[in-house]
């Protein structure tokens, strides 16, 4: 492929594309409206199919539908249709049906500023549906990282049998840069395999690594889905000795595979005492705050989470060990920050917070270097 | 006090004006002039209001030979503003010594006499028959008056993207814009 100027939406429908998404679903809205127009324009031409539904709530139905029916799938949204998603995404959770739900930031609540930027959504993308449940988030700071976390959802979405939530906002989803994918036909992710016959096959049993293998409907494999606590072949039931190692299964799951699944850049240089932890379209800023710095004869460790739930808990406790003081720039009034501070405890954490949708600048950053 | 002077290969463009003149799509022609055809790295971002046509609109381009992180503007190496509410949101943020490109019938820019006056919108109506041509006019008076990317680039990129049909009308305009620079340059 040609070197391209690209919009960072137009990144993910194609890193989509390229993971083996073959249906979509989806409500337009601001700013994730490429998104849709994209895989609207290119999915059939993979022999994919394209749905604009009603609403978000039916979109995030529809998209569990499609894997159901074998169908890698995907939803785009920004705030207010996240917001309306939350009671499938638990759906999907406690069903185990891998997904991908992309969130294109904008300024809230509530309707708030279409146009404009935000990272307010970070605190939902984990806890926005109710109960305790698994979920992956993954956040580029590129167009070109754009892509290939589109791809990396997907992969981790099947190989854990999870919704993923791609966290991005939007600078980054607007955001136009020159980019040369890959070969899509490179590009290869998780399939499950399933082993037993079909009438031996239970679709929720406990297995090694905590992920049951997935067989579509209608290959002759019986189970069944709900949103009710269920058993290993997926019968609700309310018996404390089906419900407790299920519990802990699902619960546990993402941790035992926690070191394939956190993606993060350390910077770090010998003796710094001060450190910059971002994520998103402010790990830009902080990046070309810590150039300006370093350039000054500073020393400063840069660490950037692309992977923000489940929380990257060994690598920000261990910089939290290295250093007096970590700053964390984000667009919303500290929310990744309540993070850093419950792992390496309030005094080190310093926050840069700008919920106005302007772009925290590299010159805020530097005065907390200062303080 | 610390400054931004660290990092000094960065050039910052901003394109402001209302929504429907064309600014955000110059942008984008920008970049891809600066990118694609001159091999340089180059980030494209944009703000616009909700409505289709009319409020605020406005595209930054930052351009270098290596890795550009914070992605926006911070301080213009050259501005151009095609509408009141542009110039006056935005000429404070121009870089001592930088440029600012105003369009001379929609701007009052008495508040800043370095400002470089051209009747943009209306040599688009003159040259081509079409004001939506101005966004091609303001291209060329940039590229000559700054060489942010070389006239070969900015030509491919504007004809790359121009509609089939509107090539001729398209490359008329950028060299009107040339031209309009280089008489400005000889008065001064």
């Amino acid at each position: 492929m040609t070197i391209r100027l690209m919009q960072g939406n137009e990144a993910i429908a194609l890193g989509a594309i390229a993971a083996g998404c073959r249906f979509y679903a989806g409500y337009p809205i601001t700013p994730s409206t490429e998104v849709a127009e994209v895989m609207a324009r290119e999915l059939p031409k993979y022999g994919g199919k394209f749905i604009q539904m009603e609403d978000e709530i039916a979109s995030m139905a529809a998209i569990i539908g499609g894997r159901v029916g074998g169908l890698k799938s995907m939803t785009a949204t920004s705030g207010p249709g996240f917001s309306l998603m939350q009671e499938n995404i638990g759906y999907a959770a406690i069903t185990e049906i891998p997904c991908v739900v992309v969130d294109v930031q904008r300024l809230g609540p509530s309707t708030g500023q279409p146009t404009a930027a935000s990272q307010g959504d970070v605190m939902q993308a984990r806890w926005g549906t109710h109960g305790d449940h698994p979920i992956i988030a993954l956040a580029p700071i590129s167009v070109r990282q754009a892509f290939d976390l589109t791809v990396k959802a997907f992969d981790f979405s099947e190989r854990y049998r999870t919704p993923v939530i791609l966290l991005t906002d939007e600078i980054i989803g607007h955001m136009r840069e020159p980019v040369e994918l890959p070969d899509f036909s490179t590009i290869k992710i998780y399939e499950h395999k399933v082993e037993e016959k079909p009438e031996e096959y239970k679709a929720f049993r406990n297995t090694e690594d905590g992920v049951p293998p997935l067989v579509p409907f209608g290959e002759g494999y019986r189970y069944h889905i709900t949103g009710l606590l269920h058993d290993e072949v997926g019968f609700p039931t309310q018996r404390l000795d089906e419900i407790d190692p299920w519990l802990e299964r699902v619960n546990g799951k993402l941790e035992k595979h926690i070191d394939e699944i956190t993606l993060v850049e350390e910077d770090y240089q010998d003796g710094a005492r001060v450190a910059v932890l971002s994520y998103g379209c402010s790990a830009r800023t902080a990046r070309h705050a810590v150039k300006v710095a370093r350039a000054q004869g500073k020393k400063v460790n840069l660490l950037t989470l692309l992977t923000i739930w489940p929380f990257p808990e060994k690598q920000v406790e261990a910089l939290g060990e290295k250093v007096d003081k970590i700053i964390v720039p984000e667009m919303n009034l500290g929310q990744l920050a309540y993070e850093v501070e419950r792992v390496v405890g309030r005094k080190k954490v310093v926050r840069v917070t700008r919920a106005n949708g302007e772009m925290v600048t590299p010159q805020m950053v530097l005065e907390k270097m200062e303080d | 006090m610390t400054t931004l002077q660290g990092l000094p290969d960065r050039t910052e463009i901003r394109l402001a004006g209302e929504g429907g003149q064309g600014m955000i799509l110059a942008g984008i022609i920008l970049a891809e002039a600066a990118s694609i055809y001159d091999g340089k790295n180059a980030v494209q971002t944009q703000s616009y209001g909700p409505e289709a046509r009319g409020g605020a609109s406005k595209s930054e381009v930052v351009i270098s030979q290596g890795e550009i992180d914070h992605p926006e503007v911070l301080k213009a190496d050259a501005l151009i503003a095609l509408s009141q509410e542009a110039y006056k949101k935005f000429s404070q943020d121009v870089k001592p010594g930088g440029l600012l490109i105003v369009d001379a019938d929609k701007v009052d820019a008495s508040a800043t006499p370095q400002a470089i006056r051209l009747p943009i919108t209306r040599m688009a109506f003159e040259t081509t028959g079409k004001i939506i041509t101005a966004n091609t006019i303001a291209l060329g008076v940039l590229v000559a008056l700054t060489n942010v990317v070389s006239r070969d680039a900015i030509e491919k990129a504007v004809l790359a993207r121009a509609p089939k049909g509107t090539e001729e009308m398209n490359r008329a305009a950028l060299k009107a814009g040339f031209e309009a620079a280089e008489k400005e340059t000889s008065r001064s």
